[in-house]
């Protein structure tokens, strides 16, 4: 493995009178896809806060492409739990708020967000409110409001929790499908075991509160996965369920 | 809507029918018609005294909701300012405002500024406290979103917390605008040379309820088309944010 896109390196963080983050380091490489898996409470959205830019960390660093990133939003394009499309918006504005906010000219921004409608299964919806997409194009606006972003690193905090089973898995495979053509480099929260090993390169297993990295199990399944469970995914998740349930 | 315009229908007839059998004095209790024809025959006097009202409302309302805005704005930013105002914006909601009005009249006569002070004052708080809790209202994840984009706190404020305070503001809105009517009758009531306040206290001192139940009526219209006004506004400026 050549250098590494992002490195997280022995990141500390305390709440008062609660201890959350324990010296967590790992790195993603350039282009690779790691889900980040662990118990409910354990940190997750606190360290991607850390790692974000949004909270600086009582020690430890973030380092992008061999530059120290700590505290710095710059590198990331972060999607959060809920979709947080804002209404007085329409699908079109939503997702150029981010390139908006970076100071990208109005016009600019929508042109460069709206040439990803096709792609995002958007196309003809620029125009909707948001209360007017079903939940599966909510997420996948939310997520082109991330990567039209062109940031280095993608941070999705379980972007499919809320969406029923059927939405979710054709979302998986779509999200499979865009990102081996776009390239990204992403780091994904999830709590369904499945759902990691069906996305991922690596899975990264974190423990209970205070969090520190349990384990990294690397997912060396063919690309493009099948939808339907099969006996070489059903090895790698009993091997996570392992790592998490220890004993 | 219908429904509501009936039972008013009806409680008009069961009034005028009752004003007809029991015989009850028109200065204790005119019938709903013979407020109308007085009311008309009195048009004139009416009008010349609905101008001044309007007039005062319409002062007083925007003087209060420049305020209102520059305060909840600057609250909005200023962590030092919020916690120095808020208790004393919430307390100030307990205040019987309507109370010192006659105070008002002493300290800035009997023209425009009384009345105008009176509005500015019972409508003031309501609509600040609304602008601030609107801005409050902003999901703290929405936050967290606007800082990864690298946003400003202002920018923050422009793209979220602004257009996100419109219900609230324009509920706020609504209560400021019916309190102002009130509040320039009452400054009115209590002492002005021309007003509907002023009207309806004369009237009722030379007991002709009919026209002071007319002012009564003007009153209610006047309160009724700016309440429908804000509505109208509100589609105007932020049509995704009506309720209901
Ligand atoms: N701003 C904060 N102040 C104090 N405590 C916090 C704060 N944010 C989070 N916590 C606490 O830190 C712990 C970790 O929270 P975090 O949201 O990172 O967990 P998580 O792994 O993302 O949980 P979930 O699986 O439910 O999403 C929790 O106990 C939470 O209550
Ligand atoms: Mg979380």
């Amino acid at each position: 493995m050549g250098e590494p896109k992002l490195r997280v390196q022995d990141v500390h963080l305390a709440f008062p009178g609660l201890p959350v983050l324990d010296g967590v380091s790992f790195d993603v490489a350039p282009g690779e896809f790691v889900s980040l898996i662990g118990p409910s409470g354990c940190g997750k959205s606190t360290l991607f806060d850390v790692v974000a830019g949004l909270h600086r960390p009582d020690a430890g660093r973030v380092v992008v492409d061999g530059r120290d990133a700590t505290g710095r939003v710059d590198p990331f394009a972060y999607m959060p739990q809920q979709d947080l499309l804002f209404p007085w918006r329409t699908v079109l504005d939503n997702t150029a708020l981010g390139l908006e906010v970076a100071g990208v000219p109005r016009r600019t921004a929508r042109r460069r967000a709206g040439e990803l409608f096709g792609a995002f299964g958007l196309a003809g919806f620029e125009g909707a409110r948001p209360a007017e997409l079903s939940g599966g194009m909510r997420q996948r606006a939310a997520l082109l409001r991330t990567v039209v972003q062109d940031r280095a690193v993608l941070l999705l905090d379980e972007p499919f929790g809320a969406l029923d089973s059927l939405t979710r898995a054709d979302l998986q495979t779509w999200l499979d499908d865009v990102r081996a053509g776009f390239g990204w480099t992403v780091l994904l929260i999830t709590h369904d075991i499945r759902e990691a090993v069906r996305l991922s390169d690596r899975v990264v297993v974190l423990g209970p509160r205070p969090t520190r990295v349990r384990c990294e199990i690397p997912v060396d399944l063919p690309r493009p996965r099948p939808q339907e469970a099969t006996a070489a995914a059903g090895a790698v998740e009993a091997e996570v369920l392992a790592a998490l349930r220890p004993g | 809507m219908g429904p509501a315009l009936a039972v008013v229908a009806g409680l008009l007839v069961v009034w005028q029918v009752g004003v007809e059998v029991s015989g009850v004095a028109p200065q204790i209790l005119p019938s709903p018609l013979r407020v109308l024809e007085q009311g008309w025959a009195y048009r004139e006097q009416l009008w010349a005294n609905t101008v001044p009202t309007l007039q005062a409302t319409a002062v007083g309302f925007t003087v209060s909701l420049a305020l209102a805005w520059g305060l909840a704005v600057a609250v909005d930013f200023s962590p030092w300012l919020r916690r120095a105002l808020t208790p004393l914006l919430v307390a100030s909601q307990t205040l019987p405002i309507i109370a010192i009005a006659p105070l008002l009249i002493i300290w800035f006569g009997f023209g425009l500024a009384p009345k105008v002070v009176v509005i500015a004052l019972v409508t003031f708080f309501p609509m600040t406290v609304g602008l601030i809790e609107g801005f409050d209202s902003t999901p703290r994840q929405a936050t967290r979103l606007l800082r990864s984009m690298g946003a400003s706190r202002w920018a923050q404020f422009r793209y979220v917390r602004l257009p996100g305070a419109m219900p609230s503001f324009f509920t706020s809105l609504r209560i400021g605008i019916t309190y102002a009517v009130t509040g320039a009758i009452f400054a009115e009531y209590v002492g002005a040379t021309a007003g509907l306040g002023i009207f309806m206290s004369v009237q009722k001192n030379s007991f002709r309820t009919d026209l002071v139940l007319a002012a009564v009526v003007v009153t209610a219209l006047l309160s009724v088309t700016l309440f429908a006004l804000t509505f109208l506004v509100q589609r105007l400026v932020a049509p995704w944010s009506r309720d209901g």
